[in-house]
């Protein structure tokens, strides 16, 4: 990993990798390319990985979006601050450490991977990670099917059900959702259509989403309702 | 008016034929019922089997499978119905030429079946389209399909021509085009046919 990540420094200057390291027991670590990377960065990382002699990784195997919603992470800080006190009748300034627990959030991204084999070489996986600025308006990023045929439907997909916007790409349309469809079900904060009303045998996360839509039903209901009883005369007070 | 089943197998015997006109065009028409030529996902493997010398579904006359609906008098939902294909399927059904029979096919086509809960399938085509035999099954054995085929001719069987009770095609007044749903932005639009499918009280 670290020699290919050297290779690619040496070869494509300027570009931005580093090594993400897998902690668990296969030990599969990637490489990233660091956000904002230009265009051009990407796809000639991209040629070199493919042309060099020694890596030839000729085969793309797979492409897959990966959602990182903002992360909200609590550290916590030692603050040293100045406190009025009064010891023995005397009023002092007295210098005190507290412990704080700070919040800040970590914001999201996109991601495309891509898994890289040499068919030539016979040697593989590599994992590539390209991430995007954020997660709602910069999700734009280099479209690697110049390079691999393979990943024309693939990123197509991402496009598709993360939103990731893969500029060069030859004809990004949506592969799986119709045309109009404004949604990205992979993303993480995407809201289903609440189509909840018949579950015959509903348990767990089913269940509590049927019941909330029957609650919601009702509500509406009893609205409908009291709009009529305020229409006629005097309302029984059923619909309140 | 119905025969004696008695005196009809006595006239049998005496060589008189002895039917009415119900029954020889009921008898007609469950006799050769021509299915779509139309899979959706994997149960049309099945379906496929089923044609096939082993199960032999032309022993019951229908073995013709048309690749067009104009031809076609019986559609068999054979998979899963997804939210981008269930506008064309509806639209096939309407091209189709009365009398028209539906059979739903396994799971996913009577329900959803194992993507009930997911963005892109159709919990069940009966939402759009009026289904005369419903197959549980994942996938249904050919048998299944069998049994619902004669199920089917039962139900052609016992269909009048005239009277109240008289089918949909023998209707003049019935409505026989259903409203095929428009892929909106973020589901069908509308969910279900009202006139077709409503919300089954559900016992808790």
């Amino acid at each position: 990993m670290e020699e290919i990540k050297a290779a690619i420094e040496a070869a494509v200057p300027g570009a931005g990798v580093e090594i993400v390291v897998n902690p668990s027991v296969s030990g599969q670590h990637s490489l990233r390319l660091r956000p904002g990377d230009s265009v051009s960065g990407a796809v000639a990382v991209a040629k070199f990985l493919r042309d060099d002699p020694e890596l030839a990784l000729d085969f793309l195997s797979n492409v897959t979006g990966v959602d990182w919603p903002d992360k909200e992470i609590a550290e916590k800080v030692k603050v040293t601050r100045t406190v009025t006190k009064t010891v023995e009748g005397v009023e002092q300034a007295v210098e005190e450490t507290v412990e704080e627990t700070r919040k800040r959030v970590e914001p999201g991204c996109l991601e495309a991977v891509y898994h890289l084999f040499s068919v030539a070489k016979g040697h593989g996986p590599v994992v590539l990670r390209i991430k995007t600025e954020n997660r709602t308006d910069q999700v734009e990023l280099p479209s690697l099917t110049p390079v691999w045929r393979s990943a024309e439907f693939q990123e197509r997909e991402i496009f598709d059900l993360y939103g990731i916007v893969f500029t060069g790409h030859p004809d990004l349309r949506r592969l799986l959702m119709w045309e109009g469809f404004k949604d990205h079900p992979m993303r993480r904060d995407y809201v289903e259509p609440d189509d909840f009303e018949y579950e015959p045998t509903a348990h767990d996360e089913v269940l509590k989403r049927a019941m909330a839509h029957q609650a919601k039903q009702k509500a509406a209901e009893t609205v409908a309702g009291a709009a009529d009883a305020g229409a006629g005369a005097e309302g029984t007070g059923v619909g309140a | 008016m119905a025969v004696d089943e008695g005196l009809k197998i006595e006239l049998g015997k005496q060589g008189v034929f002895v039917t009415t006109i119900e029954e020889l065009y009921n008898w007609g028409r469950r006799s050769s019922i021509w299915p779509m030529q139309f899979g959706l996902a994997c149960c049309a493997i099945e379906m496929i089997a089923t044609t096939m010398a082993r199960y032999d579904l032309a022993r019951f006359g229908a073995e013709v499978f048309r690749p067009s609906p104009r031809q076609a008098d019986l559609m068999i939902i054979s998979g899963t119905v997804t939210k981008k294909m269930a506008p064309q399927v509806v639209r096939l059904y309407n091209q189709m030429a009365e009398p028209r029979y539906v059979i739903a096919m396994g799971a996913c086509a009577i329900s959803g079946g194992p993507f009930k809960q997911g963005y892109n399938v159709l919990k069940g085509i009966d939402r759009y389209i009026p289904v005369d035999v419903h197959i549980p099954g994942c996938p249904p054995r050919p048998e299944a399909l069998l049994q619902a085929f004669m199920t089917l001719q039962k139900k052609i069987d016992g269909q009048p021509l005239t009277g109240p009770d008289r089918p949909r095609f023998l209707d003049a007044e019935a409505q026989g085009e259903f409203p095929v749903p428009v892929q909106g932005e973020h589901d069908l639009e509308p969910t279900s046919n009202p006139g077709v499918w409503t919300v089954p009280v559900v016992i808790r």
